[in-house]
């Protein structure tokens, strides 16, 4: 069972989630759409519960719907990151040799930009959508699940199970991605949480530089538009703020909670 | 058993050596024999003498630097992708540790189906029957085909891996103290067990070990291994009872009186 840390990150993701379903029902119509006056304080009209922004968008509505481009955008490019490193790091590390040497010093190139240059300059080439976010944050995430990947697979390829498979005269790339890969999973795991937790904060932060989907609300985005009346409507940054700041807390928590268990187990 | 066959050996190694083992093992120097078909011949060595590296050697997970190798006079000693995978279900190997030598998140139908599939053994729809039929042989029931390794017992877990080796009809399994870490009680019946299908198959064992008792009961013919080469070689019998080099006087004072 988890402990206290995963199952409080799982009911935090499990809201999140729920919000980002339901968000159509809660908050039927386009988000983008003014509703009300301009500006309104959170808790000053019933109809908007968290108030309105500049332009009179009602602001929880941006928040139910921005759940769903950040998750979104989240869950996809941390599996596409954990996929191709993992990949990666099997082939390197049960290879070994020259396909290693080559392989991660690719890696190494990939690791040198920061993934949020990589993201920025990404997006500025392919333009913003969400298939173009998720592939250009995943472009600076995969690195990391590819280290971890080969350093399990290199002390898992040494374990007489690999060399029982080798005399069974199982082909290589079997033996790595049936034998191994699998066996390889338990530090992934809790690198997913870290990887979902950077894409969400590359996210919002291509859309607080208005790289993000410009037809979608996104919590990115709503910071911004914010900050030009900071003094005015402190709330209209403050408000996404917590949000972000909640989920990332979240998906670390789930995480820590799995790698806890992960551990457990032989 | 010894006289079952005169003809071609199953393996012949010929002036095998190799400066480093594998993972810090020891080296292997001139290492020469035989072994004839429905054969037991055992490898006693203390630790760090070479056994392992010899086995690792002969299963070819690992290269030797000079020598050869011979299956039934073809040399496998330079074979390697997919020649050498075809030739693999000609000789097989019981490990020391089952547990680790079987991959943990794989049922033991799984593990059972690899060699047939690998091998194209059976068609996949008869898969069951030829694993029911294998695991009635070494005694385990068809119930354990769902469980994973660390759900079966230490003799339950080298009956599968026994069953394993048996699958491809080896003509040679290399035993790497394929007892060493079970209770004595279970022993005797793994013992009976690889002693019966021997008889049955006239498979050749190369039995690995240094329990002087089991190789005594169990081995028609036995090598001393000392600092990687072979100190002594000859008929179990005569070499527990007469012992020539200083290593196997050595192995037999350090049995506390069992076969004294």
């Amino acid at each position: 069972m988890l402990n206290w840390e995963g199952r409080a990150g799982a009911v935090v993701l499990a809201a999140l989630i729920l919000m980002a379903l339901l968000a159509p029902w809660i908050a039927p119509g386009d988000p983008l759409a003014i509703t009300g006056e301009p500006m309104l304080r959170p808790f000053a009209s019933g109809a908007h519960i968290l108030g309105t922004d500049r332009l009179g968008r009602d602001v929880f509505a941006g928040l139910l719907h921005g759940t769903r481009t950040t998750l979104l955008v989240a869950c996809f490019s941390a599996a596409a990151a954990l996929v191709v490193g993992s990949i990666v790091g099997t082939l390197a590390g049960y290879s070994g040799g020259l396909a290693d040497s080559v392989l991660m010093r690719i890696t190494e190139a990939f690791q040198t930009v920061p993934s949020f240059l990589l993201a920025l300059a990404a997006i500025s080439v392919t333009g913003p959508s969400v298939p173009t976010l998720i592939f250009a944050i995943s472009l600076g995430t995969w690195t990391q699940a590819a280290r971890v990947t080969r350093a399990e697979v290199l002390s898992l390829r040494e374990r007489d199970f690999v060399a029982a498979a080798r005399t069974l005269g199982m082909r290589p790339l079997e033996i790595a991605f049936r034998e191994v890969l699998p066996n390889a999973f338990g530090p992934t795991v809790s690198l997913a949480a870290i990887s979902v937790a950077t894409a969400i904060l590359i996210e919002a932060a291509l859309s607080f530089l208005g790289f993000g989907d410009p037809n979608r609300v996104t919590w990115g985005s709503m910071i911004a538009e914010g900050r030009t009346v900071l003094r005015a409507a402190p709330y209209l940054s403050i408000v996404p703020g917590i949000a972000l700041v909640v989920t990332v807390l979240g998906v670390h928590l789930l995480g820590r909670g799995l790698s806890r268990t992960e551990r457990l187990q032989p | 058993m010894t006289e079952t066959s005169r003809a071609l050996p199953v393996l012949e190694v010929n002036n095998l050596a190799r400066r480093f083992g594998d993972r810090g093992a020891a080296g292997l120097k001139d290492v020469t024999f035989a072994i004839a078909q429905g054969e037991t011949l055992a490898i006693v060595g203390a630790s760090g003498s070479g056994k392992t590296t010899l086995a690792r050697l002969i299963m070819r997970l690992a290269n030797p630097d000079a020598g050869s190798i011979q299956l039934h006079g073809r040399d496998i000693t330079r074979l390697h992708g997919e020649p050498l995978r075809r030739m693999r279900s000609q000789f097989q190997m019981v490990f020391q540790d089952a547990l680790a030598a079987f991959n943990p998140r794989a049922s033991v139908r799984r593990i059972l189906e690899d060699p047939l599939r690998i091998h194209g053994l059976a068609e996949p729809k008869d898969f069951d029957t030829s694993i029911d039929a294998v695991l009635e042989r070494v005694g385990l029931g068809t119930e354990s085909k769902q469980r994973l390794p660390l759900e079966l017992s230490g003799g339950q877990r080298q009956r599968v891996a026994i069953a394993r080796a048996i699958l491809t009809k080896p003509d040679l399994i290399v035993l790497d103290e394929p007892v060493s870490a079970l209770d004595v009680s279970v022993r005797a019946q793994i013992l009976n067990l690889l002693f019966d299908l021997q008889d049955e198959t006239g498979v050749a064992y190369l039995f690995i070990s240094h329990d002087l008792a089991v190789v005594r009961a169990f081995a028609d013919r036995m090598i001393v291994m000392d600092e990687g080469r072979i100190v002594e070689n000859g008929t179990t019998e005569g070499v527990l009872t007469a012992p020539q080099a200083k290593a196997t006087r050595v192995l037999i004072d350090a049995v506390p009186r069992l076969i004294r």
